[in-house]
């Protein structure tokens, strides 16, 4: 995939809950390797515009371009076949099911006679979860009695493991400690280097300034603008965030490769 | 030191309470009545009475499992056998015989009626799941409206008339003289089910063992293993035991066209074909529930909907095809509870739906979904069984036996609960 060209593109979105007007009319991108961060008050519709997205919300207006083609997500099945995956703030488990059921939710490993087979997927998920967290060694319990860092363990496994291209990540920090942060932000890191992009949202600017190639403020719905972390400050966000005004001085848009022939 | 023993053996500790239970419900009655309930006699007719529940009770699981219910059960099982019974003596020897010579006791009747039976009933299961799934109705109010319904269906298709005698060959499937496998087949069915058990054993080994997985300790599994081939053996004996009367084994000799030796006509029940039935639901059910995708849908569907349906699972669809099997195991129901009474009247599985659910309940399906085990409903089916028939022949009064039946099931599900917020903490 050539760097100018998204990864994804939502573009002219809108989304409305009776009257209100959930999304109206935002336009993001997301390029190789980038990580965008989505930064709003609590109702400011950047987890209705991620939804849409996912799959699990619809869209009343405008389109959804991944790697420049048109596409249509109806449902989750959609977004995964289009290798968009999620990471869920409320983390979608299946707190009654052991961590390699909730891996494969969806995706199961199908014997020749039909069957689940149990024993590969457990040995799958014990590679990859192991691999995010090496203390993980639950795996024959079902995922309610797991710490809120071994649960979101099993969640990022679970979107990492199917050769996601976008990733959306709601909020993932939010319920983690700081050892647990940090294994989040390597693991960021390390997509990154694969060429994944990565949303990344969240209400608490520090979450994500330092992981974010760029930043997307949206407010009431709308998108404020989005900005290169490397040009601007924290209070500057801060003020996108709390006015919903662009920073003076600051072009909107900020690609994330310097080129000359887009705009 | 005992739990480090039933950790090793991997068996669940909730089972063992029931099966406790159970145990101390039989000898109290076996007390009680002088010897007369732990016989072969009395299990043979408590396993044929339990069969009809039991065989619903294991389509209530998928249905609570997946935060669902069904009250419908008992009236489309009453249904189902009034549809069954008319297409057995009104539709299919006329349709085979011919108008003038009905062909009644046709051996293909059985058969046609059962498939029959069995489409009607995930028809109508198919549309209530429709109705709970796609149009978003709660399955409690469709399935209220349906207990009304098929009970009113039920009584229309005859207007009311008992159908009786019902065809000779499906009586079979109710279980008595006619209705069991005798003594060679029981053993065989006794040795099939011993070999699967030890087949499951040592597949799940060499499953293990491919991921080099820690395996539980070899004694552990001959434990596990030898004690459920024990518990078949003994159930076979035990049926085996029961011997038809001499009058009854001469009728089926002569049904059979078998030669009556001598010394008269000998015959011993063995397994009741409605047990047979029960068994092979069960591991089916079982399988199912376990290991399949379906199942494993089924359970997502009841830990967390929202999960599920993000995880890309059509639960619309899953919920038509959950009712759906269970109106197919009320068909299956249907025609063990007819057959059983030789008839299909009006009444028949009144109240049924209380009994599957309280079974499928006690046996620790959680109405709060997403837990639940098929053969724990069985046993929950058993042990309601033999508080019924243990009551009925020590002579306690009906309203009474109910009495202790509710507050059986309330006790039940408070010591399950109380259990459970014990170990998982």
């Amino acid at each position: 995939m050539e760097a100018n060209i998204p990864l994804v593109e939502m573009r002219d979105i809108h989304v409305a809950f009776g009257g209100v007007k959930a999304v109206d009319g935002v336009t993001i991108d997301l390029y190789p390797g980038e990580v965008v961060g989505l930064l709003g008050h609590n109702g400011a519709g950047k987890s209705t515009l991620i939804k849409v997205l996912s799959g699990a919300c619809q869209a009343r207006g405008g389109e959804i371009l991944v790697g420049g083609e048109r596409v249509e997500i109806r449902n989750p099945r959609d977004a995964r076949a289009h290798n968009i995956e999620t990471i869920y703030q409320t983390l979608a488990l299946a707190d009654n099911l052991d961590a390699a059921a909730n891996l494969f939710l969806g995706r199961e490993i199908i014997q020749p006679n039909g069957l689940l087979d149990e024993v590969r997927m457990e040995a799958e998920a014990r590679r990859i979860i192991r691999r995010l967290n090496p203390h993980f060694t639950k795996f024959h319990v079902p995922v309610a009695t797991l710490s809120g860092g071994q649960r979101q363990a099993v969640a990022i496994a679970r979107a990492v493991h199917f050769e996601a291209r976008i990733l959306i990540m709601d909020e993932p920090t939010a319920a983690l400690g700081v050892e647990e942060t940090r294994m989040v932000a390597n693991l960021i890191e390390e997509l990154k280097k694969d060429g994944i992009g990565i949303f990344l949202i969240s209400h608490d600017i520090h979450d994500v300034f330092d992981l974010a190639d760029r930043l997307t403020v949206m407010k009431n719905g709308r998108r404020v603008g989005t900005v290169r972390t490397a040009d601007v400050s924290q209070d500057d966000v801060l003020g996108m965030i709390i006015l919903g005004k662009m920073p003076e001085g600051v072009a909107d848009g900020g690609r994330p490769v310097p080129s000359p022939e887009t705009t | 030191m005992i739990k480090k023993l039933l950790d090793d053996l991997e068996v669940d500790t909730r089972l063992l309470g029931m099966v406790g239970a159970l145990a101390v419900i039989w000898i109290a009655f076996h007390i009680w009545t002088d010897g007369l309930f732990i016989t072969p006699r009395n299990l043979f007719n408590l396993s044929v009475q339990t069969a009809s529940v039991a065989v619903m009770a294991c389509g209530m699981v998928l249905v609570i499992v997946a935060r669902h219910i069904d009250l419908s059960v008992g009236s489309l099982l009453g249904f189902l056998a009034m549809f069954m019974g008319v297409v057995q003596s009104d539709v299919l020897p006329q349709l085979i015989g011919g108008g003038d010579t009905p062909a009644f006791n046709h051996p293909a009747i059985w058969f046609l009626t059962l498939a029959n039976g069995s489409a009607a009933g995930m028809a109508i299961g198919a549309f209530q799941g429709f109705v709970v799934g796609y149009l978003a109705v709660p399955a409690f109010i469709v399935t209220l409206g349906g207990l009304l319904v098929w009970r009113g269906c039920a009584w229309w298709i005859t207007t009311g008339q008992t159908v009786a005698p019902l065809d000779s060959y499906f009586n079979w499937l109710g279980g008595g003289a006619e209705g069991s496998i005798y003594f060679w087949p029981s053993w065989i069915v006794a040795i099939i089910a011993c070999l699967l058990v030890w087949y499951t054993v040592w597949r799940a080994r060499q499953q293990r063992h491919r991921f080099d997985f820690p395996l539980k300790p070899r004694w552990a599994e001959f434990v596990t293993g030898g004690g459920l081939s024990a518990l078949i053996v003994v159930f076979v004996l035990v049926m085996t035991a029961y011997e038809v009367p001499e009058r009854a084994a001469a009728r089926v000799y002569e049904a059979r066209g078998w030669t009556i030796p001598e010394e008269g006509a000998s015959l011993v029940f063995g397994i009741a074909i409605p047990v047979v039935i029960l068994g092979i639901v069960a591991l089916v059910m079982t399988i199912v529930a376990r290991r399949t995708r379906f199942g494993r849908y089924v359970f997502a569907m009841g830990g967390n909907p929202d999960a599920a349906e993000l995880a890309g699972i059509n639960t619309r669809r899953m919920t038509v095809w959950i009712f759906a099997i269970m109106g197919l195991l009320c068909a299956i129901s249907a025609a063990i509870a007819s057959a059983r009474l030789n008839s299909a009247d009006n009444a028949v599985g009144t109240l049924d739906e209380l009994r599957v659910i309280a079974a499928a309940v006690i046996g620790g399906s959680s109405l709060s979904g997403g837990r639940g085990t098929i053969y724990g409903a069985i046993l929950g089916a058993l042990v309601m069984q033999s508080l019924q028939s243990g009551m009925a022949m020590v002579g306690v009064d009906a309203p009474l036996q109910n009495i202790v039946i509710g507050v059986v099931l309330v006790i039940a599900v408070f010591v399950d609960q109380w259990y459970r917020r014990r170990t998982e903490r």
